[in-house]
């Protein structure tokens, strides 16, 4: 019997996990994909957002401003990239100088600190290269990026590390709700019971809320797509840029990522297919238009490749956290949109407490340790680190991503430590192997190569993202590999 | 503390190998080749179908028997080949910085660099195809190195995007894999592939080549069901909506270029050329920088393999005199280009250079051709051809006279 099975291992999931695992506690993750990560976590705008464009007095205000405040911490123990590059709201008319001014005003109302209306000169000064149509923007210095997969990835291995168990690749099927438990049971059969369950089943979460007797909200799914440009003529913007929210929407970012690449987006097109996660191909005359007004000049015969995510927006209006009305066994944290990276920590936290008032007993776990202890990334080592690293482990030293400087050696951890069945986007998910230029052209099928050495998944088994997504269909020599 | 190297050689693949041997035959005295590979030949190891050497041995060759030439000349030599090792730096300095797992980390003191690093495939990324992003999605190369060095079948109904030589030879070694090649689709009015293999891969085994078409979308969840292909306005090179239409397939194969890999060049400040994405060089194929030479596919992409080797001897030849300070370093004069030629290589000529071959590819095709080189405003030389295509490298041999005035190569309909 668990204590807690959390059903989405996305980064609110995986959050939840690692806040629980603080406390003797038994606790599962559940998630239909074969890896973390799978759904928002891995398509988003990366952006630890400052907090002032929530509706003061919503549960988003508030998780997102205490969550952007606990990012630091988080980040540091985690050894997660965490950039407080600050954000810019652009203005582009007199029209969006009162705009600028209402968010400048939620934001003081939500407890955003160093928030700071800047003229059309202290904009320029701040961030060049913006459209000379800008007159000015509303400043918020707390506004960072971090890697949302990333964060994900290392949430999960440090709450695995803490004994939180994942049961990843098959979908929720049922849940059944007895006297002192619950029951769920997956596609595959797996039967887990806990005393508690929490929904952070992203897009999914209506329908695993109603498995659980509370159809209380609907969830639609709002694909935001993107483009990723080349870290060689990334440098053309430092800071996170936003666009003054008028009737036409919310407009289009141009932001850095925390790797050195930039990218605009996200649209904003809201639909019912919750696993569509294509880029449709009118998104991209929508992105190219509407980021060039704030940044003229984008290199847009440099881009290294496109995505898209899926918001889970709930017809609340509002994060669905905390007990449900309907089940006293059923923690929500759902509708979990933008600004849901922010806000993961805090929702967390909020969720431990909800299972606290529900009757969970949280006592100190003594071998808690928030640390996920790894070494240096090997790209960021000095000479001697390298020469170190090398010293100790061969495998340093033999590079298999080259756009990205990702030796064996950091792929083969990947491989053994990732929850899930190892996939070559589960290893760059973890490791950036792939994500470069080449786009995995070179090191693909050398990745490939080591999940079969590590795991002896044959070759022509092996997957790009787990499920049906095999990259090879079959041998053209020799007898099939068992 | 770095070690002291006459010539240092980036990239063990067939412009490597040739430029070190002839570093050496030049007589260069410590000659190193850095590979990242775990066997030298770079890409001719997974180019196991024939066709090479044509020129250069005067006969037909298979990628791998076409670089063991070349492995077997250096096993007689004293040349060091690194392997399994890769470079993170060179400097203005000829400092190199690299990593291997037997040597741990390297620092060479070169007297002279050969860049020669190759090229690599341009992704589906780049070219912003729509859609979804599901297995089955390869560039022509990756699907070549799973086929023929890793024994998997990447797919088993087959669109290919691009008529670029890989994708060519790709298409064949799918159908004799038992895979079914169901168009290749080219955004261009002509291919950029070369003639002989447009006719041995696609028309001997009935595979259609579709010009002014393209691929608009790529569709399946976790492998991929079906590509949206349609044609496009010639003049605009945009998609005809009312064209589309939906091919059923598992796999498609990228072969829309190739991009030298200069990651390594640029930040050692050598001057770059925006049309063929190498480095500017000199007749000796040195780059603006001194004593860095570059050669191959990472200088400007060829057709053939046999020229990758012929100027590969060139830039390892003046590497091995540069590094005994025996260098020509007159002034350059430049060579331009004008009307049809897309590019000229070397674009540096000294003014006392006296014979040159110079190599060029022209922008569209030409039935039949027109080439001029003029020196100042003097023609010295007009040739016609009888078909000039973007697929194939052009060479013309040029004796020149001594003296200033930039050199201008034009191309145009004869």
């Amino acid at each position: 019997m668990y204590d807690v099975l959390i059903v989405g291992g996305g980064v609110t999931g995986c959050a939840i996990a690692r806040a629980l695992s603080r406390y003797r506690l038994k606790v599962a993750v559940l998630d239909g994909a074969a890896d973390v990560a799978m759904g928002a976590s891995r398509a988003n705008s990366a952006i630890v957002h400052a907090g002032y464009d929530c509706e003061p007095g919503s549960k988003m205000a508030r998780l997102n401003v205490r969550g952007n405040a606990m990012f630091d911490q988080l980040c540091q123990e985690l050894d997660v990239p965490l950039k407080r590059v600050g954000s810019l709201v652009l203005g582009f008319s007199q029209q969006d100088g009162k705009s600028l001014e209402r968010l400048y005003q939620n934001g003081l109302a939500n407890g955003v600190p160093g928030l700071r209306l800047l003229s059309a000169e202290e904009t320029h000064a701040m961030q060049p290269g913006l459209s000379d149509k800008v007159l000015g923007a509303l400043y918020a210095p707390t506004g960072g990026i971090t890697c949302p997969y990333e964060l994900t990835c290392a949430l999960a291995k440090n709450a695995m590390d803490n004994g939180v168990e994942f049961y990843l690749g098959s979908p929720v099927r049922s849940i059944a709700t007895l006297a002192d438990a619950v029951e769920v049971e997956t596609e595959e059969q797996v039967l887990l019971r806990g005393r508690y369950v929490v929904n952070a089943a992203g897009v999914h979460a209506d329908e695993v809320s109603a498995l659980a007797g509370d159809a209380s909200f609907h969830i639609r799914p709002r694909k935001g797509e993107y483009i990723l440009f080349d870290r060689a003529v990334s440098d053309f913007v430092q800071m996170v840029l936003f666009q003054a929210p008028t009737a036409m929407g919310k407009g289009i970012l141009v932001a850095p990522t925390v790797d050195g690449n930039a990218y605009i987006g996200p649209t904003a097109f809201n639909q019912d297919d919750k696993e569509d996660v294509s880029v449709r191909p009118e998104a991209l005359d929508e992105l190219k238009a509407t980021a060039a007004l704030s940044i003229p000049n984008l290199p847009l015969s440099k881009p290294i490749t496109l995505f898209a995510g899926l918001r889970a927006v709930a017809d609340t209006g509002d994060f669905v956290i905390g007990r449900s009305e309907k089940n006293p066994r059923l923690v929500q944290a759902a509708g979990i949109c933008s600004p849901g990276l922010s806000s993961a920590p805090a929702i967390a936290e909020e969720v431990v407490a909800s299972l606290a008032e529900a009757g969970l007993v949280l006592e100190e776990n003594p071998a808690y340790s928030p640390l996920r202890k790894r070494k240096k990334r090997f790209r960021h080592m000095s000479p001697q680190e390298k020469a170190q690293a090398i010293a100790e482990n061969p495998a340093y030293g033999r590079i298999i991503c080259r756009c990205e400087t990702v030796p064996e050696a950091e792929i083969v951890e990947a491989i053994r430590e990732m929850p899930g069945v190892p996939s070559v986007d589960a290893v760059k998910r973890r490791t950036r192997a792939g994500m470069g230029r080449c786009q995995g052209g070179f090191c693909m099928p050398r990745v490939m190569e080591l999940i079969e050495r590590e795991t002896n998944i044959p070759m022509d088994q092996i997957t790009k993202n787990g499920g049906g997504s095999r990259i090879c269909v079959g041998v053209t020599r020799g007898e099939a590999k068992q | 503390m770095s070690e002291r190297v006459q010539v240092a050689v980036i990239g063990g693949g067939p412009a490597g190998l040739a430029a070190a041997l002839s570093a050496k035959k030049a007589g260069a005295e410590r000659v190193v080749i850095l590979e990242r590979d775990k066997g030298p030949g770079g890409i001719l190891q997974q180019c196991i179908h024939n066709g090479f050497g044509l020129h250069y041995f005067g006969q037909e060759l298979t990628g791998p028997e076409y670089a063991q030439r070349f492995v077997s000349q250096l096993e007689d030599t004293d040349i060091e080949l690194f392997l399994d090792t890769m470079v993170l730096e060179v400097t203005k300095d000829r400092r190199i910085t690299a990593v291997s797992a037997e040597r741990g980390l390297i620092e060479l003191q070169a007297d002279a660099v050969v860049l020669a690093m190759g090229c690599r495939e341009r992704t589906r990324g780049a070219l912003l195809i729509p859609g979804t992003r599901p297995a089955g999605v390869f560039t022509a190369g990756c699907a070549q190195r799973l086929v023929n060095m890793e024994a998997c079948l990447p797919g088993k109904r087959v669109v290919i995007l691009g008529s670029g030589d890989i994708g060519l030879i790709m298409a064949r070694r799918m159908v004799w894999e038992g895979a079914e090649v169901l168009m290749v689709c080219e955004l261009m009015p002509y291919s950029s592939g070369l003639n002989r293999n447009i006719v041995q891969c696609l028309q001997d085994n009935d595979i259609p080549l579709y010009f002014n078409t393209t691929v608009t979308c790529i569709h399946g969840k976790e492998r991929v069901e079906g590509v949206t292909i349609a044609q496009v306005d010639p003049a605009t090179r945009k998609p005809l909506p009312e064209t589309a239409r939906y091919v059923a397939c598992d796999t498609l194969l990228l072969s829309v270029g190739l991009i030298p890999e200069n990651e390594l060049t640029t930040p050692t400040g050598a001057q770059m050329d925006r049309v063929t994405s190498g480095a500017v060089v000199d007749e000796f194929r040195q780059t603006t920088v001194p004593g860095i030479f570059a050669c191959g596919n990472v200088l400007h992409v060829h057709d053939l393999v046999d020229n990758v080797s012929r100027e590969a001897e060139i830039a390892g030849e003046a590497a091995a005199k540069f590094a005994r300070g025996q260098l020509p370093s007159g002034p350059r004069r430049r060579v331009l280009t004008s009307g049809g030629a897309r590019y000229a290589v070397p674009q540096l000529v000294s003014e006392d250079c006296q014979e040159l071959d110079l190599y060029f590819r022209v922008g569209a095709a030409f039935k039949p051709a027109l080439v001029q080189v003029f020196q100042g405003d003097t023609l010295i030389k007009q040739q016609k051809k009888p078909v000039m295509t973007p697929g194939e490298m052009e060479k013309l041999h040029l004796r020149l006279e001594k003296g200033q005035g930039d050199l201008r190569l034009h191309v145009e309909q004869a």
